[in-house]
């Protein structure tokens, strides 16, 4: 079997692309999957844990809630995304400063 | 090596692969499969963790419906998708700073945690992630937050629709003015 390490290691490896993805990129859809990445990667997380300390389904239903909250956080966003295209023309997260100034 | 441990390492280095392909790719289209290629290896190291209930809900929510979405939307921006220009000046490098500390520092954490040999994962139980226990579980411990997620989802879509479909005639010539400042 694979032990609890080796499935925290690969979380957090994906973790920190997401991160590195959501800094680098300036492309609001690009952002948006990375933000999709960081949930997965602590998704993976809470599963492992789940199957390590199986006394209940804590883990799996907390990463349910999880995806469920990203789902919802994917169409809101996106809507975002279409409404900022449609003002400015423009997906660059550099192009969304109307409050400035 | 057992087919949970080949699983294992399959569905890791393709998951690692696709996190790579979902920030690297100029293309948002190129972005979109990399992001699909981790979120269904994924849904394997969900198989291997005994989930079986959370690698369907992944492929049926992330990969049928979140990705969609996505190419939805970026089918709809068409060339307007991908900016000429993304990227800016030195700051890569801060940010690659930044995510090898965090990667540092977590990995450091790991390995103070698991002082004392990796912790093997105990035999499951029979029940452990079938959709009958988790679902057992959703509604009778976790039922309020089932409930709210639903609320969730009733102020999202409304939310999504409201904002995607912006402002319609008669009120674009309202804030005409405003529009043109901008």
């Amino acid at each position: 079997m694979i032990p609890l390490e080796y499935y925290l290691v690969l979380a957090a490896l994906i973790f920190t692309v997401g991160a590195v993805g959501f800094l680098v990129r300036r492309n609001l859809l690009v952002q948006l999957m990375c933000l999709e990445l960081m949930l997965n990667a602590v998704n993976v997380t809470l599963v492992a844990f789940n199957r390590f300390r199986q006394d209940d389904h804590a883990g799996q239903v907390f990463a349910f809630f999880v995806i469920a909250v990203a789902a919802a956080e994917a169409a809101v966003g996106l809507a975002i995304v279409m409404a900022l295209y449609r003002l400015r023309r423009s997906v660059r997260s550099d192009e969304a400063d109307l409050l400035k100034n | 090596m057992s087919f949970a441990s080949a699983l294992f390492w399959v569905c890791s280095l393709t998951a690692v692969l696709g996190a790579i392909a979902t920030i690297a790719a100029r293309n948002p289209i190129r972005n979109a499969m990399g992001l699909l290629l981790t979120i269904s290896s994924m849904a394997g190291l969900y198989l291997t963790l005994n989930a079986e209930f959370l690698a369907a809900t992944q492929l049926i929510v992330y990969a049928g419906a979140v990705i969609v979405l996505f190419v939805f939307v970026i089918m709809l921006l068409g060339p307007d998708a991908s900016p000429a220009t993304d990227t800016r000046g030195a700051f890569p490098r801060i940010a690659g700073a930044v995510g090898l500390g965090l990667l540092s520092l977590m990995l450091t954490v790991f390995a103070l945690r698991a002082s004392g040999g990796p912790h093997e994962m105990p035999p499951a139980r029979a029940e452990l992630g079938t959709v009958e226990a988790v679902g057992t579980t959703i509604f009778t411990k976790a039922l309020v937050p089932f409930e709210l997620v639903t609320v969730l989802f009733l102020a999202a879509i409304v939310g999504a629709v409201a904002l995607a479909r912006g402002k319609q005639k008669h009120e674009t010539v309202a804030t005409g003015t405003q529009r043109g400042e901008s």
